[in-house]
């Protein structure tokens, strides 16, 4: 079996379509990637998922890189799945560190990019603009000490042991549901009083 | 072990059969009695996160079979647990859950550290996990492995049984609730920062690196 070298037909449709927001691509690995401009981003993914001839109805993952050379941008990376066409496209979008890092969300594209995207921001701290719920998903809501997945985040925290045990211990572990999750789970109305108040407060821990 | 017919048989210092007066009576310790009672019925508490929870659902079933030990039954339910049974290394996310659980558990407990990770953390020495559950809640028996194999939890359930049989009935010490203190802590945060200090390669990786 030969490596597949060829470029992904999508990348020349998308520079008659988007022209310089196509910023570059390339093939690794036998796939290809497109960096698309973060400006344009959101009308790059959307014309990759509805026009005919692209169909990339299934977003397989949202995710994030940094890179250990810190003048390069993080990138935040869209894996895309044709499922009629039976193609993939990487999809790329650069985000300078020295602006703010913000991005317009896909949510409204594919809808399984909810919770993908509170990941990313969870863990690299990227905003993503439109997203309906953004809140931390893996680390709990009153998480103080940054980013994990950021390179200038220490490996074990900034935090001594005693001070993330002490935070851990005074978080209110029925506080990691969302109003809207409970209130989905039609479990809301049949809480205590008191813990309706604090939820319709949008208290989740002991920080402020 | 467990009571015999004391008509049968006299088993020393411990349970006398006074047969002469009649054969339906017996004297013993109280230690002896409510010690032997509470060893040979330790309701477990699963708490499973990870891989032990597998090697615990493999000693619980029928090949290795806790119940010999008097563990039929796997109590879901804190209050009716013995025995907390951490199996699995401990993000600080769930580190208040098995605190409200412990906390849940009535009088006689115990607890057991099943692994490395829920021990001391184990490879997980990073930024998300509880090194060690001992800095959360008390503990009893440690049992090493990753993951212990189900003959190694046995022996520490063993362990936990000759520890619950040397403990006395009159010793209020052993029934201390070590509470969540105002430091937000049970044990001072000196002892934490002592119990949670890198080992092994680890010690390589700074905390600013």
């Amino acid at each position: 079996m030969t490596a597949v070298t060829s470029v992904s037909p999508s990348v020349p449709a998308l520079r008659a379509e988007f022209g310089p927001a196509i910023e570059r691509h390339l093939v690794s690995c036998g796939d290809t990637i497109v960096y698309a401009s973060k400006a344009r981003s959101h009308d790059v993914l959307g014309w990759l998922k509805d026009a005919p001839g692209q169909q990339y109805d299934y977003l397989t993952d949202v995710t994030a890189v940094e890179y250990r050379d810190s003048e390069r941008p993080l990138e935040v990376v869209y894996q895309l799945r044709s499922l009629p066409r039976r193609a993939d496209l990487r999809v790329k979008v650069a985000l300078d560190k020295q602006e703010t890092l913000e991005v317009r969300s896909v949510v409204d594209l594919w809808r399984g990019a909810d919770w993908l995207e509170r990941e990313a921001y969870d863990m690299f701290g990227i905003v993503f603009l439109g997203h309906p719920d953004l809140r931390r998903i893996l680390m709990w809501e009153t998480y103080a000490e940054g980013y994990p997945l950021r390179k200038d985040f220490p490996l074990r925290g900034h935090f001594s042991r005693a001070e993330q045990t002490r935070q851990a211990l005074a978080a209110n572990p029925e506080a990691h549901y969302s109003l809207e999750e409970l209130s989905i789970a039609d479990s809301f109305d049949e809480l205590p009083p008191d813990m309706r108040e604090r939820l319709a407060r949008g208290e989740r821990g002991f920080l402020k | 072990m467990g009571l015999t017919n004391p008509a049968v048989q006299n088993r020393g210092d411990e349970i006398t059969s006074v047969s002469a007066v009649s054969p339906n009576w017996v004297t013993t310790r109280l230690d002896f009695l409510t010690n032997w009672a509470r060893a040979n019925s330790l309701w477990p508490m699963p708490f499973g996160t990870a891989c032990c929870a597998i090697e615990y659902m493999a000693t619980a079933a029928s090949r290795f079979d806790i119940a010999r030990f008097g563990m039929e039954r796997q109590a879901f339910s804190p209050r009716q647990a013995d025995v907390l049974i951490c199996a699995g290394r401990l993000p600080f996310k769930l580190a208040p859950v098995i605190r409200r659980i412990w906390d849940q558990m009535p009088q006689p407990k115990w607890s057991i550290s099943m692994g490395a990770c829920a021990s001391s953390g184990g490879i997980f020495d990073n930024y998300s996990m509880v090194q060690g559950i001992d800095t959360i809640i008390p503990v009893d028996v440690y049992v090493p492995g990753c993951p212990p194999r189900p003959e190694g939890l046995m022996y520490g359930i063993l362990l936990l049984q000759k520890k619950i049989k040397g403990e006395s009935f009159t010793d209020e010490s052993l029934r201390d609730e070590k509470l969540v203190g105002p430091s937000g802590l049970f044990l001072p945060p000196e002892q934490v920062d002592e119990l949670s200090e890198p080992f092994g390669n680890s010690v390589h990786q700074t905390r600013s690196a």
